[in-house]
């Protein structure tokens, strides 16, 4: 069980997160905090119209939150809110133990592991969260 | 090697296993689990003098009042109160600091006042002061501490001046196991007349307690911190304060005689009590501290610190982790963080041995900002643990390594 939790992929991308530092380029920002355990992600992103042309995250957390983020930042580069936004609830199905066609998940579904542990599905999903929200928060030029 | 004590056969929970091994409690700072005799007593008061206190003319309303009103006096010998009617009942340390913060600061806190708090607090000794420096204009201040999560004396003798009114001090710290030189610290707050407020949940279980040596005004405990049930707890306040300070809240019980015109409050410790309170766990703390002290606080001490000890050792020994807090007769409570693995992270794979430890901020996060790490692991001990428990935490500790170098 522990095994499916702690799988290689999750680890490499736990110690080693893929899109990490500030985005300058960024046109759009959000933060995900979990108050629980403190884990802390701010989602940068760049958009081009409606898709997501490069994204960054900077924050800091548990293994399976900075490998989840890490993997949904990969994971969304070049692809719509939409299309986004449809994973996210096929991801959260996921995650949460509910009925879900994994075909789109691709690498994501290195994560489903996290089902059997409830008090870890917040770790899982908060990137993703940070992510919903700051598709709602341009990033306010300085006058 | 400290010889272990036999009482663990009366703590029916720890005897199961947890996702296939057997459980390893390392959380009693969160709450300690409670022997037979507790859940007898509380079980026999439900069974034979069930019934309202201070209510009836009823003989099993006299049960219930004399039972009660009996256990008043354990707790009030436990601390070596001069009189029960300086102990208060409440649903626990939360709700005692609560009440001194808004009963005696809304009385006496003006605009500019300081209180001082250790920058090591629970939240519950933090929140409250907060709230109450917003209605009253006072300024909560942190007293700084070290590296080591030791009070900083000097400059806290700086900090204190006719400005201070509160010094809220933590007896025994969740997070580190620290012990606060609260004496000293009263006795510095006492030369300007501020209050002394200490925060005790987690000294009762493992360091002497006695309110008129250690020279604080309040004391806040949880039942549920000392072998006894949760949502009980008790507020022990010098007369003189309570008896000036207005209710906390409003109901049955304590007033005196009450008109829409004007309604007289009751003496102390009924002023504070209002509504039928938690009898049976009123029962059942008493019940904990009676059978603490019939194994012996000394050997129990002397038990887990050994056993927090060692762990501290092995710990201090492995390549990559850092123990946390560090002062001399450090209550056996054992916090650490790993290079490689986040708490949270170190908590679930503990959890698949079996192994219950606490990960996070421990409801400390001035402490976490301070000491610059987003939360611990803490393993915490008590009467019930062995030596065998540290062997299974430390196998199950190299399980997180070899998890966490595997990339
Ligand atoms: C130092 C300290 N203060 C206060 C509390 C709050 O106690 P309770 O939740 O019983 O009100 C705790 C328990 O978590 C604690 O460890």
């Amino acid at each position: 069980m522990l095994s499916e939790l702690y799988q290689e992929v999750i680890l490499d991308h736990g110690k080693k997160p893929r899109n990490f530092g500030q985005l300058a380029s960024a046109t759009h920002q959000a933060e995900g905090y979990n108050t629980l355990c403190g884990d802390r992600v701010i989602v940068q992103v760049e958009m081009d119209g409606e898709t997501v042309r490069n994204i960054q995250f900077v924050g800091a957390g548990c293994a399976i939150c900075m490998a989840s983020t890490s993997m949904m930042t990969s994971f969304v580069k070049g692809k719509s809110i939409n299309e986004i936004e449809g994973v996210f609830e096929v991801f959260h199905s996921a995650v949460t133990g509910g009925e879900a066609d994994m075909e789109p998940l691709g690498d994501l579904e290195a994560l489903v592991g996290v089902k059997q542990y409830p008090n870890r599905i917040k770790c899982a999903t908060l990137g993703w969260h940070a992510l919903s929200s700051a598709f709602k928060s341009p990033i306010q030029e300085e006058k | 090697m400290g010889s272990e004590l036999d009482v663990r056969a009366e703590f029916p929970i720890l005897n199961q296993s947890i996702n296939g091994k057997p459980l390893v409690y390392l959380d009693s700072a969160a709450s300690t689990q409670r022997p037979n005799s507790v859940l007898a007593a509380m079980d026999r008061f439900s069974k034979t003098s069930n019934a309202n206190v201070h209510r009836g003319v009823h003989t099993l309303s006299q049960r219930a009042t004399d039972e009660f009103e009996s256990a008043r006096v354990t707790v009030q010998n436990f601390v070596g109160a001069d009189d029960s009617a300086e102990i208060i009942w409440t649903k626990g340390c939360t709700e005692s600091l609560n009440l001194v913060a808004a009963s005696w600061g809304g009385a006496n806190l003006k605009p500019g006042d300081e209180i001082l708090l250790t920058n090591m607090e629970h939240h519950a000794n933090i929140v409250p002061w907060q709230l109450i420096a917003e209605k009253t204009g006072a300024v909560v201040r942190p007293i700084p501490i070290s590296d080591d999560c030791v009070v900083d004396l000097q400059t806290f003798r700086e900090m204190v001046t006719s400005r201070t009114k509160v010094v809220g001090i933590k007896h025994v710290c969740n997070a580190t196991g620290v012990v606060n030189p609260v004496r000293e610290m009263a006795e510095i707050a006492k030369s300007v007349g501020a209050i002394v407020v200490a925060d005790g949940a987690q000294a009762l279980a493992h360091v002497p307690v006695n309110v008129k040596e250690l020279g604080v005004d309040f004391y806040a405990m949880s039942s549920h911190k000392v072998y006894g049930p949760m949502g009980v707890g008790a507020l022990y306040g010098r007369r003189e304060l309570l008896e000036a300070m207005p209710p906390f809240m409003g109901g049955g019980d304590m007033i005196r005689s009450v008109s829409f015109a004007k309604t007289t409050f009751n003496e102390i410790p009924n002023k504070f009590e209002p509504g039928t309170p938690n009898v049976s766990g009123v029962i059942g703390f008493a019940a904990a501290l009676d059978w603490y002290e019939s194994v012996g606080k000394e050997q129990i001490w002397a038990h887990e610190n050994q056993l927090a000890q060692t762990l501290r050792n092995t710990l201090d020994q492995i390549p990559g982790v850092r123990t946390i807090g560090k002062c001399e007769n450090q209550a056996p409570v054992v916090s650490f963080v790993m290079d490689d693995a986040h708490p949270h992270d170190v908590g679930t794979i503990l959890d698949s041995h079996g192994v219950a430890i606490r990960t996070g901020h421990h409801c400390c996060m001035p402490l976490m900002e301070r000491l610059g790490i987003p939360g611990t692991s803490r393993a915490s001990f008590a009467v019930y643990n062995t030596n065998q428990e540290i062997n299974v935490l430390i196998e199950a500790l190299k399980n997180v390594v070899d998890i966490f170098s595997k990339c």
